[in-house]
């Protein structure tokens, strides 16, 4: 059974465009596309930037945005287990096996253990959440994920007092995943949160998008999201999940520790040392946004922050 | 190959090059007034990072020209370096247009806050700006005034605008620095081969 869990901040799915109309936008995207061209010749009014104008916008907040269409969301991928290059994942992980899968959990535990996918998914109540999802590169989305609640899983194995952090590590399997064998990143990928934040009611376990499994290309079977955070730290494919006393080293931060720290948290005020992070382009639209704090989700995470410099800790 | 160029080359050599940038406007303007996905999902970076990579393009085939004349001693080839270097101009100006409408959106602060802050967009800016003086005596008239011997040290500042160029390039790239290892070695490869043209003259002059 799917329990819908529809939290204050979630954009609701009735206020969605489903994705069939958003299909079918295409063809009155044609039409407003072109008459906007030739009746004022605007340069920066498309089609796009037109139905964007649909959604309503009170400080800042957007509250209709519309979702990223399936195709972006499973062919632009970061996955560099599956090469570099954004439609790389897609390509390449076609003949990913994610059955068996096996999770382990170990460390500062009541309870570690190994699992089957479904005997990890099964005890915890299945949700829809449709979420923004910022990269760090300055490119976003809007992705209605299923999957389930990380408190739900964090709370049932029991964490000891001495759990301050949890590692998540993905698999490492060079033969399935070519990415692998070259040594781009330190492999295996390796995440990682605050106990508390892997405790925190927006983050979640991914298996699903769309409605439909979770594509390869995006994580399968398993992946983490934090919609407050930048793409990067939710790490695909796990296959482990360690409740440590120390801060776990996490991949970016450990291959270039000037531009990616552990926390990642998205800010409008901190830039990449190569980029501004104020601004963004969500995919499919022709205009840039202003980035929200925390990605728009401040009024939830703010408080797990409050005192610490976030320059310091990006 | 030497003797003379055929009539059908030049016309050819011009619109292949031009090719590029037809597709790339075309393809920008489809997928955003029309909802293609030629560019995929992010077109707009798409299309500055094609018109950055066709610049080194031009560049390199510029630089090729010099080699491919004295090896082949096909004199007729050398009013091909000025083509493709006009045509590395041409698309470094695509990409800085690309960036400076498209992606900053015109927004002057943050234009000149890149410019200033970020070492590799300084660099890539320092790129171009080189060029622009080639670009501007490139005519017959400019060869005329300046003398070919000014015309020829000028015009070494190329090699400056590629190695400003290049390290823009591996500056930008996230991680997988793949490509623009490609781009330097086959630039490493002209310019050894002059450099070894210039030891050759050097020892044939005190020889």
């Amino acid at each position: 059974m799917l329990i819908r869990v529809t939290p204050e901040h979630a954009i609701r799915s009735s206020d969605i465009t489903p994705e069939e109309e958003y299909q079918n936008r295409r063809a009155f995207l044609k039409v407003s596309g072109l008459l906007g061209l030739a009746a004022a010749g605007l340069a920066c009014s498309t089609g796009r930037a037109e139905a964007q104008q649909q959604g309503t916008s009170i400080g800042g907040a957007e509250l209709k945005p519309e979702l990223t269409p399936w195709e972006d969301v499973t062919t632009y991928n970061n996955f560099y287990e599956f090469g570099t290059n954004k439609d790389e994942p897609a390509q390449n992980a076609k003949n990913f096996k994610t059955k068996p899968w096996t999770l382990t959990v170990e460390g500062a535990v009541a309870k570690p253990g190994s699992y089957n996918l479904e005997d990890f998914i099964k005890p915890h109540k299945l949700q829809d959440r449709i979420y923004r999802h910022r990269c760090v590169e300055a490119w976003s989305m809007v992705v209605p994920w299923q999957g389930i609640a990380m408190a739900d899983f964090v709370k049932s194995v029991q964490p000891l007092g001495s759990a301050k952090f949890v590692e998540f590590t993905t698999l490492n399997d060079s033969k399935q995943m070519p990415g692998q064998r070259s040594p781009v990143l330190d492999w295996p990928y390796v995440e990682g949160l605050r106990l508390d934040e892997a405790m925190h009611p927006l983050a979640m376990f991914a298996t699903g998008v769309y409605g439909k499994p979770l594509p390869n290309q995006n994580g399968a079977p398993l992946r983490l999201v934090m919609p407050w955070k930048y793409g990067f730290k939710g790490g695909k494919s796990i296959v482990k999940i360690r409740f440590t006393e120390t801060m776990p080293k996490t991949a970016w931060s450990v291959s270039n520790p000037s531009e990616y720290g552990f926390y990642a948290n998205v800010n409008p005020a901190v830039d990449h040392p190569r980029w501004t992070q104020a601004k963004e382009r969500r995919i499919g639209e022709f205009r840039k946004r202003e980035t929200l704090m925390f990605n728009g989700y401040a009024e939830q995470v703010a408080s797990m922050y409050s005192g610490m410099d976030l320059r310091k800790n990006y | 190959m030497a003797g003379r160029a055929p009539r059908w080359l030049y016309p050819v050599v011009f619109l292949a090059s031009l090719t590029p940038f037809l597709y790339i406007a075309a393809a920008l303007a489809s997928d955003f007034f029309r909802g293609t996905r030629m560019l995929g999902s992010n077109p707009i970076k798409e299309a500055e990072h094609f018109s950055g990579e066709m610049t080194m393009r031009m560049l390199l085939l510029s630089l090729c020209i010099s080699p491919a004349v004295k090896t082949f001693r096909a004199g007729w080839l050398i009013r091909y370096r000025r083509t493709f270097g006009l045509f590395a101009f041409f698309y470094v100006c695509t990409h800085l247009t690309i960036y400076a409408v498209l992606d900053v959106e015109l927004n002057w602060a943050d234009l000149v806050a890149d410019v200033t802050k970020r070492l590799y967009i300084t660099l890539g800016m320092a790129a171009f700006v080189l060029l622009v003086p080639l670009a501007v005596t490139s005519t017959k008239g400019w060869i005329r005034r300046l003398g070919s011997a000014r015309w020829n040290w000028l015009h070494r500042a190329v090699f400056g605008t590629v190695v400003l160029g290049m390290t823009h390039y591996f500056m930008a790239v996230k991680k997988d620095i793949t490509d623009p290892l490609i781009f330097a070695t086959l630039f490493a490869l002209l310019f050894g081969w002059r450099i070894r043209e210039a030891r050759r003259r050097a020892v044939g002059r005190s020889g």
